[in-house]
């Protein structure tokens, strides 16, 4: 157990949606600064819930929240929450409201109170240290999907987040894009928690990897012998397959 | 695809400051829907003419658009010489068109054409972005602003899914026809837009609280008049004055 406090402390939260079955059953889950964290489960096993529950969007029907060591209820203890973290929508278009991108990146610090020229500032700085320079004036909606994905990713880091909840960010992204947008997180110094269904991509971009099940999270760390399926030239062919190891000397 | 064909473009009139565009605009379709003498609404539709040419507009364009206006002004002519009450000019059949009808049915074909031309010519040549901001800046209401921006944004959003839900039925054979299926299945389309567009919606709201929302919007765009502005200004005032004065000099 760490000294430090987390950022994130949250214990016994019950959460359903309105006369449904529970989706967060008992769920504790603690962030640390500095955390890293994956989290794979089936659909509808709450992932999106646990992200809409930390920045306040929905409200738990038990339980006790702890966000930065102050303990959240209502909605303006969340206003405050949401300029310190960050959430990024796994549909883009639901992010991306703005005719241009430089004014949709621009909304959340001109929300924080900065001036228009800081905001166009930061707005212009966060986008070229995501590689989009000169998308200041493209349209958001004309974008591709995988610029979407960066220019949303842009709208939720120009806040300044200390921590990000990232809501499958890798879904559906070309090859490029992706290799891009992992390069990016790993070279973020901040705190996240990473949603995907795609375990590669965790590995690549987180450091401790949960599941979800039956509304609680569970840390998976217990190896497991599995078998993958692969595809490759003459596979039909009786081959053999080498360690990683050997295959380096 | 709704597209902004007009909208690049780097004329005279595309570099004029959109504020100024859209109050000349707005100024001069005022004018010219009042008037009613045939010598001003000629010049006026000779001055819109002269407006769309300085902007260098596609010409096929242009017509494509003036067709669908003129669509709508066409039938005005099959009613209003007929039903005008005045002095029978011609006579079809049981039916007499009169010549104030005739004169009626002139003018607006005259006005429309000049309106819309000249709306083509200031004010399509802005993205709707740069319109919205243009009226935000002349203190139009932030709501009205805003709900123009979100609209133009999302219609894109949506006509994306009407495309896909329709691409589901096609791909399963669904073949439009008049039938109760048909109808039914179009029905359930439209619902669907609905719904979705109402979820979309809620999510936007979220993202936008995530993002500090406080029901407040900015803008980022500063507009300069500078000297061509004005210049535009003061001639678009003059010309303004000129029909108002030759509308009332046929008057007396």
């Amino acid at each position: 157990m760490s000294t430090k406090e987390p950022l994130i402390d949250i214990a016994g939260i019950y959460f359903s949606y309105s006369g449904g079955p529970p989706v967060l059953r008992d769920l504790d889950f603690r962030l640390y600064a500095g955390d890293r964290v994956g989290v794979i489960a089936p659909n509808g096993s709450g992932k999106t819930t646990l992200f809409h529950l930390i920045v306040g969007l929905i409200k738990p029907l038990s339980g006790r929240m702890k966000i930065f060591g102050k303990e959240v209820r209502e909605e303006k203890d969340f206003t405050e929450v949401r300029g310190r973290i960050g959430l990024l929508f796994q549909d883009a278009d639901d992010q991306l409201f703005s005719p241009t991108v430089l004014e949709d990146v621009a909304f959340g610090p001109l929300n924080l109170g900065k001036s228009k020229e800081e905001a166009a500032a930061i707005a212009s700085r966060t986008l070229a240290s995501l590689g989009l320079n000169g998308f200041e004036d493209r349209i958001t909606f004309k974008l591709s999907g995988g610029e979407k994905r960066l220019v949303s990713l842009a709208t939720v880091l120009a806040m300044e987040p200390e921590v990000l909840l990232l809501d499958e960010p890798a879904n559906g992204l070309d090859v490029k894009t992706r290799a891009a947008l992992i390069t990016i997180l790993r070279g973020l110094n901040l705190s996240y928690i990473l949603i995907s269904h795609e375990m590669d991509f965790l590995s690549a971009t987180t450091t401790t990897i949960y599941t979800m099940e039956e509304g609680r999270i569970l840390l998976d760390q217990e190896a497991h012998i599995h078998q993958h399926l692969h595809a490759h030239p003459l596979g039909l062919c009786p081959h053999e397959h080498c360690p990683l190891e050997q295959r380096k000397s | 695809m709704i597209d902004e064909p007009f909208a690049a473009g780097d004329s005279l009139i595309h570099r004029l400051d959109p504020r100024i565009r859209l109050v000349s605009a707005a100024a001069y379709s005022c004018v010219v829907a009042v008037c009613r003498e045939f010598p001003v609404l000629i010049a006026a539709l000779l001055l819109s003419i002269a407006l769309v040419s300085l902007a260098r507009l596609r010409i096929s364009e242009v017509i494509k658009r003036l067709v669908v206006v003129n669509g709508l002004v066409f039938f005005l002519w099959l009613v209003i010489p007929f039903t005008f009450p005045g002095d029978p000019l011609l006579r079809i059949g049981p039916l007499s068109a009169s010549r104030e009808g005739i004169a009626l049915a002139g003018q607006i074909t005259l006005k429309s054409n000049a309106i819309i031309l000249a709306f083509m010519a200031l004010v399509t040549t802005m993205p709707l972005s740069t319109l919205g901001h243009a009226l935000n800046r002349l203190q139009i209401a932030d709501k009205i602003v805003h709900l123009l921006l979100m609209t133009y944004r999302y219609i894109f959003v949506l006509e994306q899914e009407y495309q896909r839900l329709m691409r589901a039925t096609r791909v399963r054979g669904f073949q439009p026809g008049t039938n109760l299926h048909t109808y039914r299945t179009y029905a359930y389309v439209v619902g669907m837009l609905f719904v979705r567009a109402g979820e979309r919606a809620e999510r936007v709201h979220q993202a936008m609280l995530c993002r500090g929302f406080k029901q407040k919007f900015y803008s980022l765009h500063e507009f300069r008049a500078g000297r061509s502005g004005w210049i535009f200004a003061l001639l678009m005032t003059v010309v303004l004055v000129l029909l108002v004065a030759l509308e009332r000099g046929a008057l007396l």
